[in-house]
């Protein structure tokens, strides 16, 4: 698979570099990773940037990742990019919620580099 | 959906304190690569930092996670895969995310709970000389766990 870049949105850098070093266990070659604390700070990281993969939590401030999803087909650079959930909500009904709103997979906190790979490299085979 | 009376009568405090023990070494184990054992002696009460993660729908209470600076500092060298002296100002970032995940992993764990109830962003205390005033009308849940010999204690106080 070529080198990829990717946008990791999460409140928390500490989550956001685990993500960052589960991408790369999970053996992805990443040239590049961005950013941002919330969705509209990803929403801004989108408009100067093209990414090919997009992870992000659903919890957040400001903007959640559920409505960061809904406003994604308005956003030129995100048309196509498989956005995979991250987050410690794991009921049904998120999961749900979630993928009705554009995701392309969902990972529940705690996960690992391999939970991540499963869900990572089917939605990035299948991006438009 | 389970009334909050229904779930609460269905599932004992020992099961609880069993999933809560679960929900803890699941995250440690997967997270920091650390597997966390049953304390084998009688250990000291942790103090130094608190982890604290508040629930609220059917299920209202507060989840908190408390230890010493020491096994603070090297949970987050565990999680951030960074040497234990290089650890900063993101200790507080990392204890807080691990009482997050063990509370949602927590309450998935329990049937009616994961969509009955939701997570508060976590809070993270620093220090000892502070005292906590909780609204739980029942004796809080509460086991303890040795982190590489050092001591860690879970608690889940709350409303029913």
């Amino acid at each position: 698979m070529s080198s990829l870049r990717a946008l990791i949105v999460d409140d928390s850098s500490v989550m956001r570099k685990i993500v960052e070093r589960s991408l790369r266990q999970a053996g992805l070659d990443l040239s590049q990773v961005l950013e941002a604390g919330n969705g509209a700070e990803a929403l801004a990281v989108l408009q100067t940037n093209a990414v090919d993969l997009i992870l992000c939590d659903i919890n957040m401030p400001v903007m959640d990742g559920l409505e960061f999803v809904k406003q994604l087909p308005g956003v030129e650079n995100a048309k196509g990019v498989p956005v995979i959930m991250i987050t410690t909500e794991g009921s049904e009904a998120h999961v749900v919620q979630a993928l009705s709103s554009g995701a392309r997979g969902y990972i529940r906190k705690p996960f690992t580099p391999d939970q991540v790979k499963t869900q990572v490299i089917p939605a990035l085979a299948g991006k438009a | 959906m389970n009334t909050r009376s229904e779930l609460l009568a269905s599932n004992s405090r020992e099961r609880w304190v069993t999933l809560l023990e679960l929900a803890t070494r699941e995250v440690f184990q997967l997270m920091l690569g650390s597997d966390l054992a049953s304390p084998e002696t009688e250990a000291g009460r942790p103090q130094g930092v608190t982890s604290m993660v508040g629930l609220a729908g059917q299920l209202c209470g507060v989840l908190s996670i408390r230890c010493d600076l020491k096994a603070a500092r090297l949970m987050t060298s565990k999680m951030l895969g960074v040497e234990v002296d290089k650890v900063g100002a993101e200790m507080s970032d990392a204890l807080g995310e691990i009482c997050n995940m063990v509370a949602g992993n927590f309450k998935n764990k329990i049937s009616g709970l994961g969509d009955g109830c939701m997570l508060s962003p976590p809070t993270v205390i620093t220090g000892s000389d502070y005292t906590t005033y909780s609204i739980a009308d029942k004796p809080a849940l509460e086991t303890m766990l040795m982190f590489e010999a050092m001591p860690v204690v879970i608690s889940l106080e709350f409303n029913a």
